[in-house]
């Protein structure tokens, strides 16, 4: 690799050397001196929009914004001048009266980047005058997944750039211009009706509480005050790696046993798991790709398309109605494993326990914002009621075990409950890019084989890591009879996580430069430990820690196989029948709908 | 000329066979054109002042293939009309400079990227053009130009700005460095002058540097085109050599009463009566794009900050906090002093505030929306507050 060209300078007199290119902020970082930044962001291009960060260069007319101005050989920086420190007071401050303070009843309060800047650069009486009541101030509150609180929003650009490169999804853009200059969509319709995917990565890097989830935390303390109400809650596989760093704990710190402890004591009257209907998912998915393999490879059927894609994340479901609905026949029609939860939770859960569905509310805990659009879709419905009620982010858990004043450290550890609790290492993947790919992996090669997957520890290396795309192909040999069909093929398999690399494998696949059998898309970065429900703020670092922390849930798991999963063995004998069986296809399996493309 | 008098020059407008200065330039290496632009002095006419050679030299250095030559026609300045009588009534000039710098540099593409409102021009212009590629094309030279077309914001006239709105996108200023001349359209390098300026090239290379450096003074060489404006009984254009002091200036165009002329637009400065004598118009001294704005003492400059603050408040691109906050800010905040909602002191503070604009605002817009705020509150305090 060629080596940079390391370039000389000195910031508040101390000399750095860094790689040409690098910008000021960062060769500061390296001294450990701290620039304020508001509109940048790890994983977003450079902006330079807020001015928060600018600095003085030592015979230059106008300060550089350090986040965009790259070093150059010589430079004498300060960061902290009086001329600096004056711009960053009247940028602060500025921000401060465009923006609605309403610091108590905001969502965003004690997380909020710019009322951390606000406590840094402008305590005592405001300078400027109050803007907020100039503008139209405007809540859209029509998504099921996202509000959008425009007069909170400082501009900075930041979901605009996360929509746009980070998805490719470019629902909001900015609009107008001037002191009429917004973050808007496509004509200023409402966010539920345009091309939005509910994905939430937009929220995850909103500074201030401009965009939110919207927060259902009332309307389950309600179910659960409720004494007619038996409320059953699931939590997915990305939540127990992420939730501690809202409650205090380092990023990568699993809290599985304490945060079921915490969920019975906030009063839910079973604490099930969506680890288990993942498993099923892997059952019902895996049988629906060996079906389709042998539909379109051995009967040449043409109604039977390859590759088929995962269908778990619901940001992906709604990227491909809006934007490859031509695909969507080759969508797995497997729910995700929350909605197969919610299905069983008022059919199956519910005769074995003798409770009238009706009375049950079924609430889950997702690492998703787009989960709440999901749970709201009309399709899901096939137990007859809705059947998942309310979904809560991780954000939102934290906030009621704050809410109920539980001391989730010193809470001891304990066991879901049992029915639909149980579930194995491979369901714990799900939470990680390449996790559904390496579950379905290690099943559907032992039903075709009977033997388990060719390799060390079951650890399906090819399909892990952050790469954007990553393809594998395993060949498949010595096959039992009734799939000897497959004897010598390979299979190929893509992973793609993020919207813009999904977006990456369905243009390959689209002009046929690509043929895979089998692709698993995640809408968010890293898969749902990234997801746009998971603690605020997001990075690379900090999803690598909750990755890590996934497959170390996996290794200590006794059973790592999802149709090992006993519970799983067990509702097919007593419910279900078999994989894709006509009870399974009624409850656990749906249809996707075309959607308009701005 | 004596440094402070008014003198009338005809070098822009004035007709010249453009055969003959189109086939000099082709016939001198890029190198040579640039050594004669440098050697003139020659600064950008558009308003900031950059010398015209040293870009073309920075330009020449790229290694790239590709490299654009654009002319900046998007016009927008208040009280600036000077481009749309050149490219009115000398377009060929306009091309021909194009063509010139594109031989300066080794580009071949040209694009004029016209405001809006002058597309009432495109017809004729279309017309001069086709004769100038046809000609371009019987001396042997390779250099082609297209038109792009505004769309009414004052800020694409920032030249980043221009680029991002002639690659489709919205019209924004991006982070520089990258210069243009390093990654400009379409991250290509890329020269971008003003109208004027490309005229002026021509000029220069029909006379020579060491006849046009006569024109002007050491630090601003050559002519300009004012655009003249407000109480004047003569307004119009006019082509005067740089360096006369204001005073002058007023004595020409002047009604007799004028309390304050705004040089240079809404982003320029308002010169009050008692600096008349010690402004110079030029780059050593106030610099201007053209727009020279008289008023006389019927006029109330509370109105006139009013006019040019709502102005940015507008024209603003509003992605950087200090400027599309900050106008908003000055404007209703002198509103507010203007009605005693606030403290006169206050104005103070707004002051402050549009000192922090200057050096913290992303381009050049932001940057200069203080100096007529500052100019004009310093000198007219009281008719701000009363």
């Amino acid at each position: 690799m060629k080596k940079n060209k390391m370039v000389n300078l000195k910031i508040n007199n101390q000399p750095v050397s860094v790689p040409e290119g690098t910008m000021i902020l960062e060769a500061a970082q390296k001294l450990n001196i701290n620039i304020p930044t508001l509109c940048n962001h790890d994983d977003l291009c450079v902006a330079g929009n807020c001015r928060v960060c600018v600095v003085e260069q030592k015979d230059a007319r106008v300060l550089a914004a350090a986040c965009a101005q790259p070093v150059a050989e010589g430079m004498d920086i300060h960061t902290n001048s009086l001329k600096v420190r004056n711009a960053r007071k009247h940028v602060v401050e500025l921000l401060l009266s465009e923006h609605r303070a309403d610091c108590t009843k905001c969502y965003r309060n004690q997380n909020c980047e710019l009322q951390e800047l606000a406590n840094e650069f402008s305590f005592g009486d405001h300078i400027f005058l109050d803007l907020v009541g100039e503008h139209e101030q405007l809540i859209d509150r029509t998504s099921a997944s996202i509000i959008k609180d425009d007069s909170k929003c400082i501009r900075c650009q930041r979901c605009v750039r996360t929509c746009s490169a980070l998805q490719r999804v470019s629902a909001i853009a900015v609009s107008g211009k001037g002191s009429e200059m917004k973050i808007s969509t496509f004509l200023d319709r409402p966010i539920s009706h345009v091309v939005c995917t509910n994905c939430g990565q937009c929220v995850n890097r909103c500074p201030t509480g401009a965009l939110t989830e919207k927060n259902y935390i009332d309307y389950v303390w309600d179910a659960i005050y409720d004494p007619k109400k038996h409320v059953v809650v699931q939590t997915a596989p990305a939540v127990r790696v992420g939730l501690g760093e809202d409650l205090g704990y380092d990023p990568g710190e699993r809290v599985t046993g304490k945060m079921v402890t915490a969920l019975r004591q906030l009063g839910f009257d079973s604490v099930l798991d969506t680890d288990f209907s993942a498993d099923l998912t892997i059952m019902e998915e895996g049988t629906e790709l060996l079906t389709r393999l042998k539909k379109a490879l051995v009967d040449g059927d043409k109604e039977t398309v390859l590759p088929m894609y995962t269908s778990c994340s619901p940001g992906w479901i709604k990227f491909i109605e809006h934007k490859y609905p031509e695909m969507l026949k080759n969508l797995s029609t497997c729910k995700s494993p929350q909605q197969m939860f919610g299905a069983l939770a008022k059919t199956y859960y519910a005769d074995k326990r003798e409770i009238n569905p009706e009375d049950i509310v079924s609430v889950s805990i997702m690492p998703c914002t787009a989960k709440k659009f999901e749970a709201n879709r009309p399709e899901m419905r096939d137990s007859g009621y809705k059947d998942v009620d309310y979904v809560l982010t991780t954000r939102e858990f934290a906030v009621m075990i704050k809410q109920a004043g539980l001391d989730f450290r010193t809470l001891e550890p304990s066991r879901y409950d049992s029915l639909m609790g149980d579930s194995t290492g491979a369901a714990a993947i799900f939470g990680a890019t390449g996790g559904v790919m390496e579950a379905a992996i290690r099943t559907a090669y032992e039903i075709v084989t009977g033997k388990p997957v060719p390799f060390e520890n079951l650890n399906i290396t090819p399909v892990r890591g952050m790469e954007g795309v990553k393809e594998a192909s395993l060949k498949i040999e010595g096959c039992v009879d009734e799939w000897s069909f497959l004897e010598g093929a390979e299979l190929n398999v893509a992973i793609a996580h993020g919207l813009t690399n999904a977006d990456k494998v369905m243009n390959a696949i689209s002009k046929g430069e690509a043929n895979y059998h089998f692709v698993e898309i995640m809408a968010c970065p890293g898969g749902c430990i990234g997801g746009g429900g998971q603690p605020i703020p997001t990075n690379m670092a900090i999803r690598q820690k909750r990755i890590d922390a996934i497959y170390a849930e996996d290794m200590a798991l006794p059973v790592r196989k999802s149709h090992e999963n006993p519970e799983i063995v067990q509702i097919y004998n007593d419910f279900l029948e078999k994989p894709n069986s006509h009870k399974a296809h009624e409850l656990l399996h749906t249809h996707y709908v075309e959607r308009v493309r701005y | 000329m004596e440094t402070n008098k008014i003198s009338k020059v005809d070098l822009i407008f004035e007709h010249i066979d453009p055969r003959e200065v189109l086939t000099k330039a082709c016939g001198m290496s890029g190198e040579e054109i640039i050594e004669e632009i440098l050697a003139s002095g020659l600064k950008g006419r558009g308003g900031a002042g950059f010398p015209t050679g040293m870009k073309w030299k920075f330009c020449s250095q790229e290694k790239e293939e590709t490299k654009y030559i654009i002319c900046n026609a998007d016009e927008g300045e208040p009280g600036t009309f000077k481009d749309r009588e050149i490219l009115d009534r000398v377009a060929y000039k306009v091309f021909i400079g194009m063509a010139i710098a594109g031989r300066a540099i080794g580009a071949k593409k040209g694009i004029i990227y016209l405001r809006g409102e002058y597309k009432f021009l495109l017809p004729q212009l279309r017309m001069e053009l086709d004769g100038f590629h046809k000609m371009i094309e019987e001396i042997g030279c390779e250099f082609e130009i297209d038109f792009r077309l505004g769309s009414g914001a004052y800020i694409c006239g920032e030249e980043s700005a221009l680029f991002e709105s002639i690659e489709g996108k919205r019209g924004e200023p991006r982070n520089k460095p990258p210069y243009p001349t390093a990654s400009g359209l379409f991250g290509k390098p890329t020269v971008i002058n003003n109208v004027e300026t490309l005229v002026n090239s021509v000029i220069i290379i029909k006379y020579g540097s060491e006849s046009y450096k006569k024109m002007g003074t050491q630090f601003s060489t050559g002519a300009k085109v004012f655009s003249v404006s407000g109480d004047t009984a003569i307004p119009g254009i006019y082509e005067l050599e740089l360096g006369m002091s204001l005073l002058e200036f007023v004595k020409e165009f002047g009604d007799g009463d004028t309390k304050a002329v705004q040089v240079g637009g809404a982003a320029g400065f308002c010169v009050p009566r008692k600096l008349f004598a010690s402004t110079v118009i030029g780059f050593e001294g106030v610099p201007t794009g053209g727009s020279m704005k008289l008023f006389n003492s019927s006029r109330s400059m509370y109105n006139v900050l009013h006019n040019y603050l709502e102005f940015f408040n507008e024209e603003s691109c509003g992605q950087c906090t200090p400027c599309r906050v900050g106008c908003q800010q000055l404007l209703r905040g002198v509103e507010s002093v203007k009605k005693g909602e606030s403290k006169s002191t206050y104005l103070n503070e707004l002051v402050k505030l549009s000192d922090s604009m200057k050096i913290a605002s992303k381009c050049g817009l932001g940057q200069s929306v203080g100096n007529a705020f500052n100019s004009i509150v310093e000198n007219f305090r009281e008719e701000i507050i009363y």
